[in-house]
């Protein structure tokens, strides 16, 4: 290989960074979506070195559902105050009290349908014209369709048979008033991809990634952490092992995975090793098989 | 797989047309597949479809017709962006569908890819289909072309066979403007030449698909002779310590090396100055090139906005506000004569008004129509165009960045066409 190139993660950093330098220069009042997890932790460190040595011209907005791991809170916190970045919250605890959203009752009750109202809310209410967010099209059959620019209209829907050519890197950011777009920086990169990076950048993350000794209960094959959001029955079986997330969400749709990895390099060799997707723990993609789909026209991530 | 392998692969994308008929999945499904780009959970979900379809074979077209108006119709309408890794480079697969009524969808997955993979079927050759992909591959300047000659077990692994379909795609390729084309003698179904070399055709000498994938020569694509950054957005810190005359003017780079303490000139404005630092993100580097993104420091105070072009003062582009490009038509309404569109080209923006169509290509025969001039989508055309602006542009031929531009329609906000400058 000759000296004039360069290797895949640097092109595909490359790339996530000319999606977010375009974001800030073609749109008004963008946001990043930050939930804690890899992909969105990465778009705060790609951000950050985007625009170095000024500070992020755009705040991360966290979209709290109340249910998460506590773990997740304090890296938040610290996360932001390293990168210097300016964080907005969005409470889907506040979309229950004032009325927008009804709680779900009953076993499988999660919040993970509730947080589009507080997220399109959120976009309304800050006037956000675009919101960049962590999702990468290797994930989910219905995201591998996904746009890096995509517009949503003034309901904030997403309309899949109706898409923009993407072509070169030519960014066609043009919409009306009260629509938004949502951006995939991300888009090319593989599970893998991002733990590679995360491992070559020395990027710190949160404890839940890694082996930690924890209460789980077992549910239709996938397994959740005890915790008050998650209700348990009677012949419920609940156990303490040895586990980690393989991606974080909140408590009662992000499943856990018997595993020793300690470290970012024992997580890329059982990566490599695995034969399962990484969102195959997760009970929110399980409702049916257009689950994505369906809440991505209504406005999810 | 040893890990530590990721800090030194490269990155290829390729592009694929066709459709079932062809083995297409099947290929693709064996290279992601053998290369654990499949995972069970996945496969698993094709499986329980492929059954309640009734299908004899697991339809791996499956895995990545996303939408459900694609699955409910059993057709590819999109292009699908596939992924898969080898110890030595990662793959990004654009898949698109190959019958004429997508047109658009391929030139879109074509316009960032380093190869096309063209598959003909041995028992039928070089068809109508085959001549429309390649055209499009050499339109869109894609570097690299891979003829798979696909189904070799129903042709008794003839090498005469596959010497006839080599021969006649040459002389039809003669016509077109294709640098590098590759032949490959494969058969989807059993696996041969695919990952593992084929028992049944020793006469074939070459390197199977997926080595060929691996090996062929890619740092070489960029254009590394013109140097052109479209600048995208300018860095400005305010009250950072160290930093306060900084102004970082940051884009990717189109082509061409940058290095620290050369002359460089700012167009439009023609003023010229020179490098004093460059930035690959955090990091001060002496030399960059494409396609890193970059902010450059120059030593002087000059007025600079998105939308400008930093060059060298003794290679600069062309610069101009009438415009003779190959077009593809994407929207269903028709093309105005006439009519006006803004155009984006590199970071700049502009109005154009469409003077003349030229002629419109007929990409199954490849002649040129001069007589019909109503454009619909995915009609493939030249045409010329007058800007508002002057535009500093290059040839596509020479530069993929600095050549290419998009329509869009001013009060629908789509993106309308995709054009190559001539």
């Amino acid at each position: 290989m000759d000296k004039y190139y360069i290797t895949h993660l640097q092109e595909l950093e490359s790339e996530a960074i000319f999606i977010l330098r375009e974001v800030a220069a073609q749109f008004e009042n963008p946001v990043v979506l930050f939930s804690g997890g890899k992909d969105s932790i990465l778009l705060g460190w790609l951000s950050m070195k985007a625009f170095s040595p000024a500070k992020i011209p755009y705040p991360l907005m966290h979209v709290d559902t109340g249910h998460n791991f506590d773990e997740t809170i304090e890296y938040r916190d610290m996360f932001i105050e390293k990168i210097g970045a300016r964080l907005v919250v969005a409470s889907v605890q506040e979309s229950v009290d004032n009325g927008r959203v009804q709680d779900e009752t009953g076993k499988y009750a999660s919040r993970n349908v509730a947080q589009t109202t507080t997220l399109l809310d959120a976009i309304e209410s800050h006037k956000f014209d675009c919101a960049v967010g962590g999702a990468r099209r290797d994930e989910e059959k219905a995201r591998a369709k996904e746009r890096f620019f995509s517009h949503r209209d003034e309901f904030g829907q997403w309309d899949p048979k109706n898409q923009r050519p993407e072509l070169w890197n030519l960014f066609n950011a043009k919409k009306n008033l009260g629509e938004h777009f949502r951006v995939f920086p991300l888009s090319n990169w593989t599970e893998m991809d991002v733990w590679q990076y995360i491992a070559l950048e020395q990027i710190p993350i949160p404890s839940i990634y890694f082996a930690h000794k924890r209460k789980v209960v077992h549910r239709d094959g996938i397994m959740l952490a005890v915790s008050p959001y998650v209700q348990i029955d009677e012949g419920d079986k609940v156990e303490e092992l040895v586990v980690r997330c393989r991606t974080v969400g909140d408590l009662t749709s992000t499943g856990v995975w018997k595993s020793d990895a300690s470290t970012v390099e024992d997580i890329i060799k059982e990566v490599a090793a695995s034969r399962i997707t990484e969102r195959g723990g997760r009970f929110d993609d399980k409702r049916s098989e257009t689950s994505m789909e369906d809440r991505k026209i209504k406005g999810y991530f | 797989m040893d890990t530590k392998n990721y800090l030194n692969m490269e990155l290829l994308r390729f592009t694929t047309a066709g459709s079932v008929d062809d083995g297409k999945s099947t290929l693709i499904g064996r290279l992601l597949y053998d290369s654990k780009g499949i995972f069970e959970d996945q496969l698993e979900a094709v499986k329980r479809t492929s059954e309640k379809k009734g299908l004899e074979n697991v339809d791996l077209a499956l895995l990545t017709d996303g939408l459900r108006a694609e699955r409910e119709q059993g057709i590819t309408i999109d292009v699908a962006y596939r992924y898969f890794a080898t110890p030595k480079r990662k793959f990004i697969i654009a898949d698109t569908p190959g019958h004429v009524q997508y047109t658009r969808n391929m030139v879109t997955g074509a316009s960032t890819a380093n190869l096309a993979l063209i598959l003909v079927d041995a028992r039928h050759g070089v068809v109508e289909q085959t001549k429309r992909h390649s055209y499009i591959a050499s339109l869109l300047k894609i570097p690299h072309l891979v003829l798979c000659v696909n189904k070799m077990d129903l042709v008794d692994y003839e090498e005469e066979r596959f010497d006839e379909i080599v021969n006649d795609f040459k002389g039809f390729a003669a016509k077109m403007d294709i640098k590098d084309v590759r032949f490959v003698p494969i058969s989807a179904l059993d696996g041969d030449n695919i990952v593992e070399r084929s028992q049944n055709m020793d006469w074939y000498k070459g390197g199977t698909l997926l080595h060929l994938l691996e090996t062929i020569h890619i740092s070489s694509d960029y254009n590394h002779q013109d140097p052109r950054l479209p600048v995208q957005y300018v860095i400005r810190p305010q009250k950072i310590e160290g930093y306060h005359d900084y102004r970082g003017f940051a884009g990717r780079i189109a082509s061409g090396i940058f290095r620290t303490g050369e002359s460089v000139t700012v167009l439009p404005s023609g003023f010229s100055s020179k490098i004093k630092s460059i930035k690959n993100l955090n990091m001060d580097v002496k030399e960059a090139f494409p396609p890193m993104s970059i902010s450059v420091e120059l030593e002087d105070e000059i007025d600079i906005s998105r939308g400008d072009m930093i060059v060298k003062p003794n290679n600069q582009p062309n610069m101009g506000q009438d415009i003779d490009a190959m077009m593809c038509w994407f929207d269903d309404k028709p093309l105005a004569l006439g009519g006006k569109y803004i155009l984006q080209h590199t970071s700049n923006e502009a109005r154009a008004m469409v003077k003349d169509i030229v002629y419109k290509m007929d990409i199954n025969h490849l002649n040129r129509d001069s007589e019909d001039k109503e454009i619909k989508t995915n009609d493939i055309f030249r045409v010329k165009l007058r800007t508002t602006k002057p535009l500093f542009y290059d040839g596509y031929k020479k530069n993929r960045v600095s050549g290419s531009i998009i329509l869009i329609d001013e009060n629908k906000n789509t993106t309308v066409a995709a054009g190559m400058i001539r």
